[in-house]
């Protein structure tokens, strides 16, 4: 009976693994192209390892294009993503507080509004905010990629408001008889409490922002101000035979930080999802 | 006297800590966003759906419905339509699936399982980036790693041209790359499965249940609300596709990949036919706000909730 129970699971953890692998291999894939050369790439089949370490990959797709660097590129996204997920961060936990802890007139009506704008495909309004940045001279600037994102982002207003839902609302009454008001509240016991919620938030946030690519196709045309996911396409554009290993390269490097984030925050992940709030 | 009278019952402090000012002070960055981001597009979108707006072009003539007759004779259009409901609903379902067998595979609790889980969320992670796009392009290309694949094990007549001929095959590489994507949904599964209480499939083990039926009648009524949550979420990112239609396919070929966001984009940027990408958006979001409703009102019938128990 034990040995069984043992063999079961040596099966399951071999199945579990095998798929994984499965399932990430087209990254692992890409990351050795960027130390094979054209030809292994196209022909080398599934092969992990380079037969020949190529190692000039990473110089030659660094150079990048008309004489912009990547190093350009990767500061406009590291700018672009942080300074994008910042905003979502505070005016999202912000908002949410209003609408799951505080009764105020209008609530409902506000809260309806946030359910359809979380629900509205980003298209709808693509082409009218495009032309009204244009009006107001900011396209071919950061501001429209930027500023939006300082007022609420839904979907995350939705998932801390769904995290809130477990904060017990006797530490409110509590905080309320010590003296606290609704402000001190916020800050002193809730905000400090939703935290993985908010590392949920950054998380998803930062790659959603990271590898954007039809904002700033909209909005960006200088070839100095461009982020990492549309110079990457150029290597693909270009009239030119497309140098796959330095593409490989290149997009191996622009996965880096997403990972980072990734790693760094990742036991939080399933915790800072509430879904106690979504059960009828 | 009468300054008095005003001032009296108006206290700065009383207001600044009322229930009402609080809740709108925090909830202002929506409000305002709603307004200006959201609101105030849709409304100039809907005028200029019935105009002829061009890029730059201040005189603008109103066209009334013409936009959207014009639609509907719109062989391209049509076939978009059409594209994006196939994309919606092979990849929807196959994800989900994939999501809730992954997830409740992985609830056991172990050091091991976070690993997989991060594991499998990794192509989530990376995959609505261009750098992932380009690799699946490569793979799925002529003498790309499928068919280098495919043909070693089936002989070089097998090779699939998955984006020539006639291209019917084209979007398949697509869905595929959606369904690959299916970490995010395991990850809300993962979460709605941690909370559903240990006592119920206890109470089961002893009335004798085995684990499909736990499965069945456990595990799925509990997360059916979940499930709706994912449904509706991943259906309207679906129908949004854009960034792995325009760099893997470029909609192509024979607009077989034509996607409704990229058609929407091609009409107003590389067209300049801003009124007439206005009315297709607006097109879209009615198609979205049916579709909603549809599964809202279905899931009356199947989405269990607590209350009912």
């Amino acid at each position: 009976m034990k040995t069984r129970r043992i063999i079961l699971k040596i099966i399951y953890h071999i199945f579990v693994l095998a798929f994984g692998f499965c399932m990430i291999y087209p990254v692992l894939w890409m990351i050795s192209g960027a130390f094979k050369d054209n030809q292994q790439i196209l022909n080398g089949g599934l092969s992990l390892i380079p037969k020949n370490f190529v190692k000039t990959n990473f110089a030659t797709g660094w150079r990048g294009f008309a004489g912009t660097s990547f190093a350009t590129y990767f500061k406009n996204s590291i700018f672009l993503t942080t300074v994008a997920t910042l905003g979502t961060l505070l005016s999202s936990a912000f908002v949410s507080y209003a609408l799951s802890r505080i009764k105020f007139k209008g609530r409902g009506f506000w809260f309806s509004c946030m359910l359809a704008t979380m629900m509205l495909p980003g298209q709808v309004i693509m082409i009218p905010s495009f032309l009204i940045w244009h009006k107001l001279g900011l396209v071919g600037t950061y501001v429209p990629l930027i500023l939006p994102y300082f007022f609420g982002q839904a979907f995350f207003i939705y998932q801390m408001m769904q995290f809130m839902k477990g904060i017990p609302k006797e530490l409110d009454e509590a905080a309320k008889i010590d003296g606290c008001s609704k402000y001190g509240l916020f800050f002193r016991i809730i905000l400090p409490l939703l935290k993985p919620s908010i590392i949920t938030t950054i998380i998803i946030q930062f790659y959603w922002k990271w590898d954007d690519y039809m904002g700033p196709l909209l909005y960006l045309s200088n070839p100095k101000k461009i982020p990492v996911s549309l110079a990457i396409n150029q290597f693909a554009d270009a009239s030119s035979i497309t140098d796959y290993g330095a593409m490989f390269a290149m997009s191996s490097l622009s996965l880096i930080p997403v990972f980072l984030i990734f790693l760094f925050f990742n036991r939080y992940l399933v915790q800072g999802i509430g879904t106690s709030g979504l059960k009828g | 006297m009468t300054e008095n009278k005003i001032k009296k019952p108006f206290s700065f402090k009383r207001f600044i800590y009322n229930d009402n000012t609080v809740g709108y002070i925090f909830a202002l960055p929506f409000i305002l966003g709603f307004l200006g981001f959201s609101l105030v597009p849709m409304i100039t979108s809907l005028v200029y759906s019935f105009t002829d707006m061009t890029f730059g072009d201040d005189e603008i003539q109103f066209i009334g419905f013409g936009n959207f007759i014009k639609l509907f004779q719109d062989e391209v259009f049509l076939k978009s339509v059409r594209v994006t409901f196939k994309y919606v609903i092979i990849s929807v379902p196959m994800k989900l699936t994939f999501a809730l067998l992954v997830a409740f595979l992985l609830t056991r609790k172990s050091r091991l399982v976070t690993l997989y889980r991060s594991l499998y969320y990794v192509p989530s992670l990376v995959g609505g980036s261009v750098a992932v796009a380009l690799v699946w392009r490569q793979i799925f290309a002529r003498r790309g790693l499928f068919n280098v694949v495919w043909t070693d094990l089936f002989g070089a007549d097998a090779k699939v041209n998955w984006f020539g001929g006639n291209g019917k095959l084209a979007i398949y590489p697509l869905i595929l790359m959606s369904v690959w994507q299916f970490g995010s949904s395991m990850i809300i599964f993962a979460a709605g499965l941690k909370e559903i209480p240990e006592s119920y499939y206890e109470a089961a083990m002893i009335d004798g249940a085995n684990g499909f039926h736990r499965f069945f009648k456990i595990t799925l009524p509990c997360l059916s609300p979940i499930i709706l949550y994912n449904l509706i979420m991943q259906t309207i990112s679906a129908f949004m596709v854009f960034t792995q239609a325009k760099i893997i396919t470029e909609g192509g070929p024979n607009n077989e990949t034509m996607m409704y966001a990229l058609y929407v984009y091609n009409t107003a940027i590389s067209y300049d036919r801003m009124g007439y990408a206005c009315a297709m958006s607006w097109v879209m979001l009615v198609i979205m706000v049916i579709i909603t409703l549809i599964i809202f009102k279905t899931s009356k019938k199947w989405v269990f909730s607590e209350a009912d128990s």
